[in-house]
């Protein structure tokens, strides 16, 4: 089954100057087709301006086409009636933790989001408790959130939509704000959410280590998808990735250079294991 | 004249039960002229060290020396101190707020009380220095891309002709062409205006190619202090404290861990490519 699915989604919006008259049109999304199926892990890569952001606003129902359609979990986003419930079933999680935290205790955070679903109270502490298990935060369910580390946060922020129950989860670049061991730890919660719970990930991200073990990769620039495939497909193109503004893991980058001088590693390799492999072989 | 840490400390609320040592005995000089990376895991005293540098905020011990007279003297200009010491914050282009990108860049070298024309003329300059075109000068801010927003940002504190920039984080956000470009304007800075660069960053991938010396920082204390390749070699001291070499490095230690008689320093992808080819070619 889609688990999100859009019909040629275009999202326009109207530049105006300070007196309020209207400057232009801003085609931010522009006729994008996409699937994404039930249980995967999807990467939306794209530069800064592409569209990915506003393009995932559209599938937890904040933004809404302009033309066309998306459909999250099988409701359209158009049918207000349907609001609550695709805000229920996609959850969203931002760049800066700071700005998605509101209780004074790790706990009381969490459960902000269950209560406001008219969750029983039992209830509501028996999905703080899992959540918080489940991003490794358990062990701080009882700090102030300020005194953590911005990996930390952003795995409270993570749990505080895990415990709305969501069947996908949109991350829009949730770990640039962090430093590599935040990053690590918020990219290993993410994993763990999609390969043990089975719930769709969808993550917007500027660093293309984070990519290499999604099913998929959407690559977005001026509004609409460029290039789709395997990550190993998407990053055997390292020219056309440049010219979008991108680039690719370093190791895939010092690779594809070895290989055009000479060196016959295979096109696309992703993780230091897979390079030391393919170098074993032609060196021996 | 250089910088220099001389024993530096730095309590938060000392004497409650709330003490944090933000930074332990901290001795550096940092000569003129030097592009240095600042690395070290959140918390690990990076922003309080250059807050301390252009007299943000005053050591709780120790002493800061610029052109050789201690900054925390009462009669220390420190006005001065803080156009010769520019510091670029995480995400600058938060601070934008003027009408047009042009008045905010005037906006710092205005408040030194320059001339009209003095202010125009290095508005006019440090906006070219970062690449901005005439076309943006009178648009809002707010208006311009996220690259473009930082650059405009840094223009402010370039404005002020800084004989120090500390840039914190400059990349962060950033996609990767958008990276490339603003290390490549701070490159720039350092071998044109000859300005000491301290460039704060949580990444050595970053850092790697373009610094003279890396400053690790760890627990408020200098952990390690050297050129690059001598920092690199110390990859498990630096895993230890949530730090990882660049992935050229790691991928080049794994090739000798293998008994691949390769150079385990290197930091750029056409170091390590030049090494492999090595290699392969005595196969």
């Amino acid at each position: 089954m889609n688990m999100i699915k859009t019909e040629k989604l275009t999202f326009e919006y109207i530049r105006r100057d300070e007196e309020g008259n209207v400057e232009g049109i801003t085609r931010a999304v522009d006729q994008v087709d996409l699937d994404v199926e039930k249980g995967d892990f999807i990467a939306i890569l794209g530069h800064n301006g592409s569209g990915k952001s506003t393009l995932a606003k559209h599938m937890n129902a904040i933004f809404f086409p302009t033309e066309g359609t998306i459909y999250v979990g099988g409701m359209d986003t158009g049918d207000e009636s349907h609001i609550w419930d695709i805000r229920k079933t996609a959850g969203m999680v931002f760049q800066n933790p700071d700005n998605q935290i509101i209780g004074q205790v790790v706990e009381e955070d969490v459960g902000f989001g269950p209560e406001n679903m008219g969750i029983p109270t039992k209830e509501i502490w028996e999905r703080v408790e899992e959540s918080l298990k489940a991003v490794g935060m358990y062990a701080y369910r009882k700090h102030s959130p300020n005194k953590l580390s911005g990996g930390q946060k952003q795995r409270v922020s993570i749990a505080g939509v895990l415990a709305m129950h969501p069947e996908c989860i949109v991350l829009d670049e949730p770990t640039a704000m962090l430093d590599p061991q935040g990053r690590k730890e918020v990219i290993r919660a993410v994993r763990a959410l999609n390969e043990v719970e089975n719930i769709t990930i969808i993550l917007i991200t500027h660093y293309m280590e984070e990519v290499v073990m999604a099913d998929k990769v959407f690559v977005m620039d001026k509004g609409s998808i460029k290039m789709q495939g395997s990550p190993k497909e998407i990053f055997s193109q390292v020219d056309k990735l440049k010219e979008l503004r991108l680039t690719v893991p370093q190791v895939t980058l010092l690779a594809e250079e070895c290989r055009k001088a000479g060196m016959p590693f295979s096109k696309g390799i992703l993780t230091i294991d897979e390079f030391m492999e393919e170098l074993q072989c032609l060196l021996s | 004249m250089p910088i220099i840490l001389n024993h530096v400390n730095c309590i938060y609320e000392a004497g409650t039960n709330m003490e944090v040592a933000a930074l332990k005995d901290v001795n550096l000089v940092i000569p003129d002229g030097q592009f240095i990376g600042l690395i070290g895991h959140t918390g690990s005293g990076k922003s309080s060290l250059v807050q301390h540098l252009n007299g943000l905020m005053k050591p709780t011990g120790g002493e800061v020396y610029f052109d050789g007279q201690d900054i925390a003297d009462e009669d220390y200009d420190k006005k001065k101190l803080r156009s010769d010491v520019g510091l670029v914050f995480q995400y600058p282009e938060h601070q934008l707020f003027e009408a047009d990108v042009f008045s905010d860049v005037c906006f710092g070298p205005k408040n030194l009380g320059l001339s009209k024309k003095e202010i125009e003329l290095r508005a006019y300059e440090a906006l070219k220095m970062v690449g901005l075109e005439d076309e943006y000068f009178y648009q809002s801010p707010f208006d311009l891309s996220g690259g473009q927003k930082r650059r405009a940002a840094i223009a402010g504190v370039i404005a002020m002709k800084p004989r120090v920039l500390i840039l914190d984080e400059p990349t962060a956000g950033l996609d990767p062409k958008g990276r490339e470009e603003i290390l490549n304007l701070i490159k720039k800075l350092h071998e044109e205006m000859g300005i000491t660069i301290i460039l704060v960053s949580h990444s050595m991938d970053d850092v790697a190619d373009y610094v003279e010396r890396i400053i690790v920082m760890n627990h408020g204390e200098v952990f390690l202090d050297d050129e690059p390749k001598a920092v690199f070699s110390h990859k498990e001291e630096l895993e230890k404290i949530g730090l990882a070499v660049p992935t050229v490095t790691e991928i080049m230690s794994r090739c000798a861990g293998k008994g691949f008689p390769v150079d385990d320093t290197v930091t750029t992808i056409e170091e390590a490519k030049a090494e492999l080819l090595k290699l392969y070619k005595k196969r």
